[in-house]
């Protein structure tokens, strides 16, 4: 990029902050900060701006790549098509069931990993080393290893729950183990956010509570709690959204048989399997919606604690 | 005395059960990746019968080998390019006064919680008519976007705790701008610009969806993409074997990583949710 190259130079040789006098100064540096941002601005917005307002337009459209003389505009019909599906309802509520215990398992989870590894008197570093272990391996690695251990013919956890039948062809364990792969594998990241939040509550309300007498477990629920509430809804918020996108565990699970397929999935399957561009991009847009809609209920329903603040501290 | 005693006690059981949790999964795999065919379906968790065969054959294979070069030279590409756009931008943000900031911010925070499906269809249509399917580029820059707002974040956390007045400090002292800049600034940027990196990487080296849906080849498959297409032995035999093996050396690296900068990544991930 050209401005990569152009901006080099004066990055190093950075003017200090523009006093408010200097106007010539205080524009060269606005101009600076603009062109340092440009790049970043650019790849974000052309890479998600962009198609999604190219999936709009396709969703408006007969677009069947097996079919391209058919194409032609067609409004909201596709919309009609989708929303009137019982399938898509059906996978809204595979997703929310997916996203709702996900998240619900991994709060508490997260949190008590958290104070693990905030309170640990010894062995801190390990506890943190092997928690990240989760959080960095590939999902797809995550989700083998989980499947072929839940496999009837395969797997350890069959033999040590004495099951009878495979547990991946029925709908309800076959959630449980796509929910525990996923919890095993976010835990450690909605942990560390907590932690972040843990890190910031004063040492010092904890002893003065202490010595009016309070319990350990009255100091977490009157201190600690209250203190960390954005942090928690930080948390929250990032990882609802993210597992509402779930694709790759439930893919390398059964790509949505037995009852589990997600949203994400069908648009999947409608993008490149069917190649309904027109369809799928119907799909794809109202994930993105609900996405919005999810994220402003967040925002808005908890208050300004949650994204605003994270906003502000910038 | 004796509280302290039960209370270490209490620490050890803790941090034994997250040790467990954590890497039974991955024991698990390393397992599989280890027992001979034939045993493969046994239900045991160590194997009886230990080969290295699963490794010889994916590593016969160019599925797994093209894949494996990929996925390392996308990884790499990707965190360096997304690195050096991001430190510029973080830069700014950190020390810069211009309007847009916070539409910037709003906007890096708005595509960290993209749908990354939403957008999965018209790349495909567009990268295809770019001729940008099935290439290295055409995975980098998905990767890029989706990397961008977390390193942006993480960068201007890390940025705005380095004390810059010792850049002129140092050219007080007759140091050149560009001395001043590398003596200085670099060595104390360094860290926050490593642990970047290292969130970059796991992400890129991570991706599933865009992977399995912009590529199609050994060309640009990367591994997550190639180990979900392996093919079995025959119609009815799960590749297990390769399987394993493919995720225990994908794995390799994620460990290592973690092992040796576990201060780090906490630091980076920690950071981008407080001060970020």
């Amino acid at each position: 990029m050209s401005s990569g190259t152009a901006v080099a130079t004066p990055a190093a040789a950075a003017p200090p902050k523009g006093k408010p006098g200097l106007t010539e100064r205080a524009r060269a540096e606005r101009k600076l900060g603009w062109m340092l941002c440009a790049p970043a601005v650019i790849v974000m917005v052309a890479v998600t701006a962009y198609p999604v307002v190219y999936a709009f337009v396709l969703s408006l459209q007969r677009a069947d790549l097996r079919f391209p003389a058919a194409n032609k505009f067609v409004g909201f019909a596709n919309y009609g098509h989708v929303l009137g599906a019982k399938l898509w309802w059906q996978d809204v509520a595979h997703t929310l069931i997916i996203t709702f215990f996900s998240v619900a398992l991994e709060l508490v989870l997260g949190m008590a990993l958290a104070l693990v590894m905030h309170r640990a008197i010894f062995g801190r570093g390990t506890v943190r080393a092997v928690a990240l272990i989760p959080y960095g391996i590939v999902t797809v690695v995550a989700a083998f290893s989980w499947r072929y251990a839940w496999e009837a013919d395969s797997g350890w956890i069959p033999h040590l729950l004495g099951l009878k039948s495979d547990p991946l062809t029925k709908t309800t364990s076959s959630y449980a183990a796509i929910i525990i792969s996923e919890v095993w594998k976010t835990t450690p990241f909605m942990a560390l956010l907590l932690l972040a939040g843990l890190a910031i509550v004063p040492d010092e309300l904890h002893e003065a509570a202490k010595v009016d007498g309070a319990t350990t477990l009255q100091r977490f629920v009157r201190i600690t709690l209250p203190l960390m509430k954005p942090a928690i809804l930080v948390a929250l918020l990032f990882r609802t959204l993210d597992a509402f996108r779930i694709f790759d565990t439930v893919f390398i699970f059964n790509q949505g048989a037995h009852g589990t397929e997600t949203v994400s999935i069908l648009g999947y399957n409608q993008l490149l399997n069917r190649l309904n561009l027109g369809l799928g991009s119907t799909v794809s847009v109202l994930i993105f919606v609900l996405v919005a809609i999810i994220a402003a209920i967040f925002i808005k329903g908890f208050g300004a604690a949650a994204a605003p603040g994270g906003v502000e501290r910038n | 005395m004796d509280e302290r005693v039960k209370r270490g006690v209490g620490w050890g059981g803790a941090i034994a059960i997250v040790v467990v949790l954590a890497l039974v999964p991955v024991l698990w795999i390393v397992s599989l990746s280890f027992k001979d065919p034939a045993t493969i379906a046994d239900g045991s968790f160590i194997p009886k019968k230990w080969t290295w065969s699963n490794y010889s054959a994916i590593f016969k294979q160019n599925l797994f080998t093209d894949a494996l070069r990929n996925s390392i030279g996308i990884a790499i590409i990707s965190t360096v390019i997304a690195v050096v756009i991001a430190s510029m931008a973080a830069y700014a943000i950190s020390r810069l006064d211009f309007p847009g900031k916070r539409w910037i911010l709003g906007a890096a925070l708005a595509i960290a919680m993209f749908p990354p499906i939403s957008i999965v269809g018209p790349l495909y249509n567009m990268w295809r008519s770019l001729g940008l399917f099935d290439t290295w580029q055409g995975l980098i820059i998905p990767y890029l976007t989706f990397t961008l707002p977390l390193a942006i974040y993480v960068l201007s956390a890390f940025f705005r705790e380095i004390p810059w007045e010792l850049e002129q400090a140092a050219q007080v002292d007759g140091a050149t701008p560009f001395q001043a800049f590398q003596k200085v600034i670099v060595p104390l940027a360094a860290p926050g610009v490593f642990t970047t990196a290292i969130l970059v990487f796991i992400f890129a080296w991570n991706d599933f969806i865009f992977a399995a849906s912009l590529t199609s080849t050994t060309h640009a498959q990367t591994v997550p993409a190639a180990i979900a297409s392996f093919p079995g032995a025959s119609q009815f035999q799960a590749p297990i074997g390769s399987i394993a093996a493919a995720a225990v050396i994908v794995t390799i690296p994620i460990i290592v990583l973690v092992l040796l900068f576990q201060r780090r990544i906490v630091a980076g991930l920690t950071a981008g949710a407080v001060k970020g």
